[in-house]
């Protein structure tokens, strides 16, 4: 697992995109010749990522946009998982 | 998709539902099986046009017969038309989708309308001028196919003008800042040759690497003999394969892809006919899986005369082999079956002559030996004919002429 910090800046990793598909009801992450349909979570995550925003800050909109607190353990697991994927990455 | 083991491997990572496939009504093939889902994947074979002659493209032998190709205008209905359906994924292939002229105003279109644009080329005719407008149209991805054939083979592997040219277009999908995507198609011919294939693509500084192993349909089913490798052969190569991965690192992701006949169990081929592919053939003729047409009994829409819609919903030859309503032992009553569908129809065709008969590839079908038997034969040690006796044959339109009897 890639570890990431508060202050990375997360970005879609090359070649990947990120749409929402109303005929699949869901966000899809399309990439070379494949496609990974997304559940809401990842979703609502993966769209913030435009390498502008920090963690901290996502974890921030997304405790605000849902009314909730405590999710950056799990948004930084996500996160994790989706660098190891390549569906990230973090440009220096 | 044309020389390549891309849709030739079948190898799609789409995660998907399948839902389509899994939900077999007991409906008559004539009437719409269940309630498939979008054609996520949509191939448009461009044209049968190619500057190459591959001994194993998967393009019907009789592609010949096939004189009028889509215009603009159609793929342009065509694209808009799938998309509505929510295809997303669009592979552009052919024959050597480069021979259009039309290719960028395709993509312009297809990049518009949000599909994921794929190129499957063998880089011929991708001069500096065309990446530079495909890139401005909105293409999202190239795929460079090494299509060494025995007449290449010796060019391409003492490096000289065909890696020269490969070497070039590798540098200009580089130089756009495209994913390097390198794919070889393998076969007995070059099977041995892996090592020196792998230390290429690292010259050229590819990311992915597919070592896409020969499927035997049209003219590969037709040259088979002289193509598949020997056991011997195959699992040398995937030893070289193992060995350069843990020397490469993370550098080049190589994919291998093990051919079918030397596996136990089949290929869970295009998920299901009907449930995420849609290929059009270039003169427009819409078929579940690229090879489908050789399927005897069925007939296959032309876009020209019917909408994606009613193609992919409602036409009979989409419905044929959805579900499992088709289905003979022993796929029937195997608890298999949602995994693989029973496997490849044309395979199950070409080796038994019954598209509906379990894909011989299963160590269940009663057909099994025929697969076997014939890895048999492969791997003795003097297992092929004399060449004069059975000769490959190149896949270019004067052999296509005379397999169809024109």
């Amino acid at each position: 697992m890639t570890a990431l910090g508060p202050d990375d800046r997360p970005s879609l990793g090359k070649g990947f995109r990120l749409q929402w598909e109303p005929a699949q009801k869901a966000h899809v992450l399309l990439y070379p010749e494949g496609m990974v349909k997304l559940n809401g979570s990842a979703g609502e995550i993966l769209k913030r990522c435009d390498g502008a925003r920090t963690v901290g800050e996502i974890v921030s909109d997304l405790e605000s946009t849902f009314a909730t607190s405590g999710l950056e353990k799990d948004v930084t697991a996500f996160m994790s998982v989706a660098l190891d994927k390549r569906w990230l990455e973090i440009r220096e | 998709m044309s020389a390549d083991g891309g849709t030739n491997g079948g190898g799609s990572d789409l995660v998907h539902s399948r839902e389509a496939a899994g939900a077999a009504a007991s409906a008559p093939a004539t009437a719409r099986v269940g309630n498939p889902g979008p054609p996520l994947w949509m191939l448009c074979e461009l044209t049968y046009t190619c500057p190459l002659h591959c001994v194993f493209c998967y393009n019907p032998t009789d592609f010949a017969r096939t004189e009028q190709e889509l215009s603009t205008d159609d793929w342009l209905r065509v694209l808009g038309q799938g998309r509505e359906l929510g295809a997303v994924q669009l592979g552009l292939s052919g024959g050597e989708p480069l021979a259009r002229d039309d290719l960028e105003i395709i993509v312009a279109e297809a990049h518009k309308l949000g599909y994921y644009t794929n190129l499957i080329t063998s880089g011929i005719g991708l001069s500096e001028a065309r990446i530079q407008a495909l890139k401005e149209a909105g293409l999202d991805h190239i795929q460079l196919s090494f299509q060494d054939s025995t007449r290449e083979v010796n060019d391409f592997l003492s490096s000289t003008r065909t890696f020269e040219l490969k070497s070039k277009v590798a540098a200009l999908i580089k130089k756009y800042d495209y994913p390097m995507v390198l794919n070889v198609v393998l076969h007995r011919l070059n099977i041995d040759h892996v090592q020196q294939i792998l230390e290429m693509a690292e010259v050229m500084q590819a990311e992915y690497v597919e070592l896409a192993n020969t499927q035997y349909y049209g003219w590969a089913w037709h040259n088979r003999e002289r193509l598949l490798p020997s056991r011997e052969q195959l699992q040398r190569a995937e030893e070289t394969t193992n060995r350069f991965r843990e020397r490469a690192g993370q550098k080049i992701k190589v994919f291998f892809v093990v051919p079918d006949y030397f596996e136990r169990r089949p290929k869970p081929c295009m998920n299901g006919l009907g449930s995420v592919f849609l290929t059009i053939t270039p003169d427009g003729t819409a078929l579940p899986c690229h090879a489908a047409r050789m399927l005897p009994g069925l007939t296959f829409p032309n876009v020209k005369d019917a909408s994606i819609e009613w193609i992919w919903r409602d036409s009979p030859g989409f419905n044929h082999f959805r579900g499992d309503a088709w289905m003979k032992e022993p796929c029937r009553s195997c608890p298999e079956k949602t995994k693989d569908f029973g496997g490849c129809r044309c395979q199950a065709y070409l080796m038994t002559g019954d598209a509906a008969n379990t894909d011989p590839v299963c160590d269940l079908s009663p057909h099994h030996h025929l697969v076997t038997e014939m890895v048999d034969k492969a791997s003795a040690p003097q297992p092929l004919p004399p060449p004069v006796e059975k000769p490959l044959l190149f896949r270019d339109r004067k052999n296509s002429r005379t397999l169809s009897g024109l």
